[in-house]
Parts: C-alpha cells; sequence; structure tokens
C-alpha cells in the first residue's frame, strides 16, 4: 500500500445519499481477476450514457473535474455489496481521499485497505466543503488531520489511531499481522482443547 | 458484567488486542466464490505467501455459473469462464476444497454452508461477500469483508478489526397469516433505513424470529446488511440443533453432545444492554414490497406509489424523487396496479426450499400470465433435488415458469439472467439498486409467495387476495 501524508489536488463533489457500491462499481466490471484498470468503469451508469458515450452533465466528466482526487460525498456513502472493485476504481480513477457524513462499514474498512482515506465530518461541515469544490484545490494532511481549503481556512477531522499509523507508514496489514503468528497458534491450540469439533 | 451474544462471540475470538483499538479476530470458516478471490490469490503469489492453513475455507462457483441446463457444456462469456476457471485452479494451487458446479452439492455460497452443516453457531464466519450476514441465523459471528480481507484471513485465518456496537431489534408477537420473514425483514429495513445499522450488529429478539424455521430466519439475517449492519445475530436453539443435526459437517457423536453444550450457552445476559434498540409489534406487518430504488423504499402492498413531498426529510425528496424517475413511477398509483413484465425467485435471500414451497402453494393449479417471464432458480443443488423429489418443479413448469439450474442468477445479473432496459421485475432478491438486475432494469423486492402472485396476475399483487380464490 502506498503511503498518504499530504494530498493536495480537485476536489468534485456528489451529493447524493446512500450512494451504492453497484453505482460506484456496476456487475459487469467484476468479472476481471486484476485490481487494475477499473479506473474508467467508476460511476458507469453515471459517466456514461446507453451508446457508450459521456454524459456531459456528471461531473467527472468536466474539467478540472477529470482530475478529481478528493471526492466530497453524501451519507451512507458506499453502502452496499461488499465489492473491493469500487474503491480500486476510485483509485485507479486518481481518488485517494472520500470526505462524507457517514459510510457504510464495509466499503469504509475496504477503502482504507488500499489506501483511500475516508474524512467523516458532520453534515454541516461536509455541505460547506460542497459549496467550496468549485474546482480549485483542497489539501488534505493526515499527519495533521487537517483539511484546508482553496481560501486557506481549515477543518479539522478525526481518525483512530491504528488506522492513521498504517496509512502513515503505507504498512502492509498482514505482515503486521504475521508479527502475531505465535499468538495465532497459540489461540488454536486453547480453541483445539476447548472445542474440538472445529478441528475435524 | 451483563454481555450480548455479539459480546460473547467476540471475546471469544479475540488473538490479540491493539491499543489503538483495533483486535485481531480468529476466523472459523472462510466460505470463498469466484468474484472476491482472484485478486487475493495473485496479492499471496506476489508475496510469496501460502494460506496459514487449508481447512477452514470452503470454495464454490456460483455468482458466474449458468442457470440453464446446457451450463456444463458452455459457458458464452470468456470473462465469466475465467474467472470460475481461476477459482478451479487457485483452489487446486493453495490446497482448498473445492465443490465443481457439476456436484450435488453446488450452489450459492450462503446456500451451502448451512446445507453442509460447515455453518454452526458460536464460529466467526466470513466471505468476500456482503450476504455473509445469512450465517448470524445460527447464532455465528457472520460478516462480509472485501478482497484485501480475504487476502488477510487466507495468510493468518484472522481478521484486524474493529468492535462493533450492539443493536437490539426486538418483534414481539406473531406475524399475521400471509406475512413472511421476507415481510418482517422488509417492514425492518423500512423502519430503521439503510444505513440504521451502520456501526453495530443487530441481535432480533422475540417471537417473530423464534417462531420462523432456520430458513426464515437466514432470510432475516441475510438482508442485515440492508439494514447497514455487517452482521445480524439470531441465538441458537432446538431449531437450530434441529436443522444441523446429521449434517455432513456437523459434529458426530460426543462431540456432537459437548458441542450442544457450548452451543446452549451462547444468548445474551438477561441484564444485558444494548447502544440501541428498536421494537416491533409483528401483528402490525403485512406483505411488503419496495417501490424505489433502495431497500429502505418499502411499503405494505396496500399503500401507493409515495410523492416526495411525503417526505419530511430534504435527502429523501431528492432521494425519491430519482427513484421515481428510475422506476418509472407516478406517485399515488396503487401499488397492487404496477406491472411486470419479469419474475424472479431464487437467490441467497430466497432460494431455499422453503422458499420455493411457498411460491408452489401460491402457483400450483394456476398459470402465469402471459406478459410475464419467471424464473425459478433453486439456491443450490441439494435444494433443487429435495424441489424435484416433491413435485414443485412440475408445479412451477406446469403453471408456465421456468425451472434453472443453481446460480446467483437474476439477483445481480452476472450470469446471463439479466433484465433489459426499463423491464420490471418482482424479485425474491435483496437489493433494488439502480443497475442491480440489469441496465436500467428496475427491480421490486418481495416475498417467494408475492413474487408467485405477481407471476399468475401479471402485476404487483397481495398474496392474501391470489390465496383467498
Amino acid at each position: 500500500m502506498d503511503k498518504f501524508t499530504v494530498l493536495t489536488g480537485v476536489a468534485a463533489a456528489i451529493p447524493m445519499v446512500n450512494v451504492d457500491t453497484d453505482m460506484i462499481m456496476p456487475k459487469q466490471f467484476l468479472k476481471t481477476i486484476k485490481r487494475t484498470g477499473l479506473g474508467i468503469a467508476a460511476f458507469y451508469d453515471m459517466r456514461y450514457d446507453e451508446n457508450e458515450v459521456e454524459r456531459p452533465e456528471f461531473i467527472l466528466n468536466q474539467e478540472p473535474f477529470r482530475k478529481t482526487k478528493i471526492l466530497i460525498a453524501g451519507k451512507n456513502f458506499g453502502c452496499g455489496s461488499s465489492r473491493e472493485h469500487a474503491p480500486w476504481g476510485l483509485l485507479d480513477f486518481g481518488i485517494r481521499c472520500v470526505i462524507a457524513p457517514s459510510f457504510a462499514d464495509i466499503f469504509y474498512n475496504n477503502c482504507f485497505k488500499n489506501g483511500i482515506l475516508c474524512v467523516t465530518l458532520p453534515e454541516v461541515q461536509v455541505d460547506a466543503l460542497t459549496q467550496k469544490a468549485d474546482g480549485a484545490e483542497f489539501t488534505v494532511d493526515l499527519d495533521s488531520l487537517e483539511i484546508t481549503e482553496p481560501d486557506g481556512s481549515k477543518t479539522s477531522f478525526e481518525l483512530d489511531s491504528t488506522r492513521r499509523h498504517n496509512m502513515l507508514n503505507g504498512l502492509d496489514d498482514i505482515a503486521l499481522t504475521l508479527n502475531h503468528i505465535d499468538k495465532i497458534k497459540a489461540f488454536e491450540s486453547k480453541q483445539q482443547a476447548q472445542q474440538p469439533w472445529l478441528y475435524n | 458484567m451483563a454481555k450480548t451474544l455479539y459480546d460473547k462471540l467476540w471475546e471469544s475470538h479475540v488473538v490479540h488486542q491493539d491499543e489503538g483499538g483495533a483486535a485481531l479476530i480468529y476466523i472459523d470458516l472462510h466460505l470463498t466464490h469466484e468474484v472476491t478471490t482472484p485478486q487475493a490469490y495473485e496479492g499471496l503469489r506476489l508475496s510469496q505467501r501460502k494460506l496459514h492453513r487449508t481447512d477452514k475455507t470452503i470454495a464454490v462457483p456460483d455468482h458466474n455459473v449458468p442457470s440453464t441446463s446446457d451450463r456444463m457444456e458452455k459457458i458464452d462469456d470468456p470473462e465469466s469462464r475465467l474467472q470460475l476457471e481461476t477459482l478451479k485452479q487457485n483452489s487446486e494451487d493453495f490446497g482448498v476444497e473445492y465443490i465443481p458446479m457439476d456436484d450435488i452439492r453446488q450452489g450459492i455460497v450462503h446456500i451451502i454452508g448451512p446445507e453442509q452443516g460447515l455453518t454452526q453457531p458460536g464460529k466467526t464466519i466470513v466471505c468476500g461477500d456482503s450476504h455473509t450476514a445469512t450465517h448470524g441465523a445460527f447464532g455465528a459471528l457472520a460478516f462480509g469483508i472485501g478482497t484485501s480481507d480475504v487476502e488477510h484471513t487466507l495468510a493468518t485465518q484472522t481478521l484486524s478489526m474493529q468492535k462493533s456496537k450492539n443493536m437490539l431489534v426486538k418483534v414481539e408477537g406473531e406475524l399475521p397469516v400471509g406475512t413472511t420473514s421476507k415481510d418482517l425483514i422488509l417492514a425492518i429495513i423500512g423502519r430503521i433505513g439503510t444505513a440504521g445499522g451502520t456501526g453495530h450488529v443487530i441481535e432480533y429478539q422475540g417471537d417473530a424470529f423464534t417462531n420462523l424455521s432456520m430458513e426464515g430466519r437466514m432470510t432475516v439475517c441475510n438482508m442485515t446488511i440492508e439494514g447497514g449492519a455487517r452482521a445480524g445475530l439470531i441465538a441458537p436453539d432446538g431449531k437450530t440443533l434441529e436443522y444441523l443435526k446429521g449434517k455432513p459437517h456437523a459434529p458426530k457423536g460426543a462431540a456432537w453432545e459437548a458441542a450442544v453444550t457450548y452451543w446452549q450457552s451462547l444468548k445474551t445476559d438477561d441484564s444485558a444492554v444494548f447502544d440501541k434498540e428498536i421494537v416491533i409489534q409483528a401483528s402490525e406487518i403485512i406483505p411488503h414490497v419496495t417501490w424505489g430504488t433502495s431497500p429502505e423504499d418499502v411499503l405494505p402492498i396496500t399503500a401507493s406509489v409515495p410523492a416526495p413531498e411525503d417526505f419530511d426529510d430534504t435527502d429523501k425528496q431528492s432521494g425519491a424523487r430519482r427513484s421515481l424517475e428510475y422506476m418509472g413511477l407516478e406517485p399515488g398509483t396503487p401499488l397492487d396496479q404496477v406491472p411486470v413484465d419479469k419474475v424472479f425467485i431464487g437467490s441467497c435471500t430466497n432460494g431455499r426450499i422453503e422458499d420455493l414451497r411457498a411460491a408452489a402453494a401460491v402457483m400450483k393449479g394456476r398459470k402465469v400470465a402471459d406478459t410475464v417471464t419467471t424464473l425459478v432458480v433453486p439456491g443450490s443443488g441439494l435444494v433443487k433435488y429435495q424441489a424435484e423429489e416433491e413435485g414443485l418443479d412440475q408445479i412451477f413448469l406446469e403453471a408456465g415458469a421456468e425451472w434453472r439450474e443453481p446460480s446467483c442468477s437474476m439477483c445481480l445479473g452476472m450470469n446471463p439472467d439479466f433484465l433489459n432496459p426499463g423491464e420490471r421485475c418482482a424479485s425474491t432478491s435483496n437489493r433494488n439498486f439502480e443497475g442491480r438486475q440489469g441496465r436500467g432494469g428496475r427491480t421490486h423486492l418481495l416475498s417467494p409467495a408475492m413474487a408467485a402472485a405477481a407471476a399468475l396476475t401479471g402485476r404487483l399483487t397481495d398474496v392474501r387476495t391470489v390465496m383467498e380464490e
């Protein structure tokens, strides 16, 4: 996973509630056996019409939002299917941070596994950022836990210390867990003694 | 301190507690299918890792599997074929038990786990699929994960996660005749909303759930994710034991007795406190159907399509406007006057034997409307076999429905079963999102009995009126 320290880039607002992962990444793109190349499919039905022609009214089809790095979204973003193809698509498009009043649990976790920072802020603050997302650049600083808006004003956010630490250092979750391999084996020995039917 | 069932399941699986609040949780069962595993195995290969152990993982193809009888000879879509072959190859290369497509045990991953007795009370169960919540019906802590966590589970048999909060959904009293487990969970989602359970594990308590069969409980827990919670739980009881006894992977002999003693301890303490509680009266729940593009857009079948102005919340108003346009519905139209083009009976929500029996009871001796194409897709080879033993296939065929092979099928249309733009479907599946069943397709979620009624009349229909005839 790539480190995440400071991200500066264009922020685009999609102020819709309950955006589901079917919307972020429709099923026809789940047949891939690769993680990469899904940027073209992100928000597919919203981006392209039935003839696969870009819809000019959709924000990510407009300049400078084609270069969006920060997405400002509505409540319950990423609900529905557990498909990690949704964050893979956002990442491949160039989006490394999503700001919303709330996220669905599985999507939230999947984003952090791929180096996408999810920032949860009260709705009124997300609305304020939405108003300012006119194409100018925002900066998201994970070290200081601050968003700097184009006019220089700052918004603080919170994140649990484990996720922050792992993102800042670009740590491999599996390698971290394998540091505890002795504990995993000890757990298995104890569980096998207590619940032997789990080990048939 | 008094504990909830979730507290007990969580605490009994903590391998390591991190100072930052995350814990390493041991995983007792990992169910895998072709869609969410290829990149996980690729990751293992790139980092030269193996499975921590192979005896707690099972693989079965389901999403891309065609539901047609010629599926063993040909799969037209090269991408589907490659994904299916990749699951088989990865399972072989890494030593995972694989159930092939031509095995009678093949089926939707959430149907075969319980059928094979792999799903047991007290276990932690994961799968790269959000409907893993299904297995909570047995008092197992079961939840969906993404592909990175699939890889993590394969490599370590653990997951790093934060503990969720506890939420109680209590439904007291008996469900009225004609109301099923599907109506119950749709009514709950309508009440709490699709984000109502976010950050929580939901425990279902009350007569409405204990009176359900295991199949009915699975339908309820399955759609817990549509209420925003990753996992739903129903404490194990006599029905749970009766279902499991004798299943291929269930403990046998003395091990069964020991397991039962442990399983009977798996319940919430009387004085345990939940972070959130909802109480609903079962007697108030009648058959439900969705009208919009979120599972929370649900109403009793006797209601009419709402208008955006009917909602207080501005987010709900804009959501309803978009939904109604997508669904092609006019506010004020009685829901039982909405015509349908297709009917889909199946999926991990409603593809079990009890679901097929309920649909067959409505269709028996009646005919599907000429304007409707009806697909009945059993959830597994064993469900199909059982249904044929009972003659249900003949009831469906004589009514004019199609009797298919086990697959996820039209729930999400990754195989050749999908809706064309503008087509409207009465579906027993779990999601009515835009494009879910096919681009431009319009989905109305309902119970198997209600789906069968819609097939007969060609429109959304209150099944109670059909059964009275």
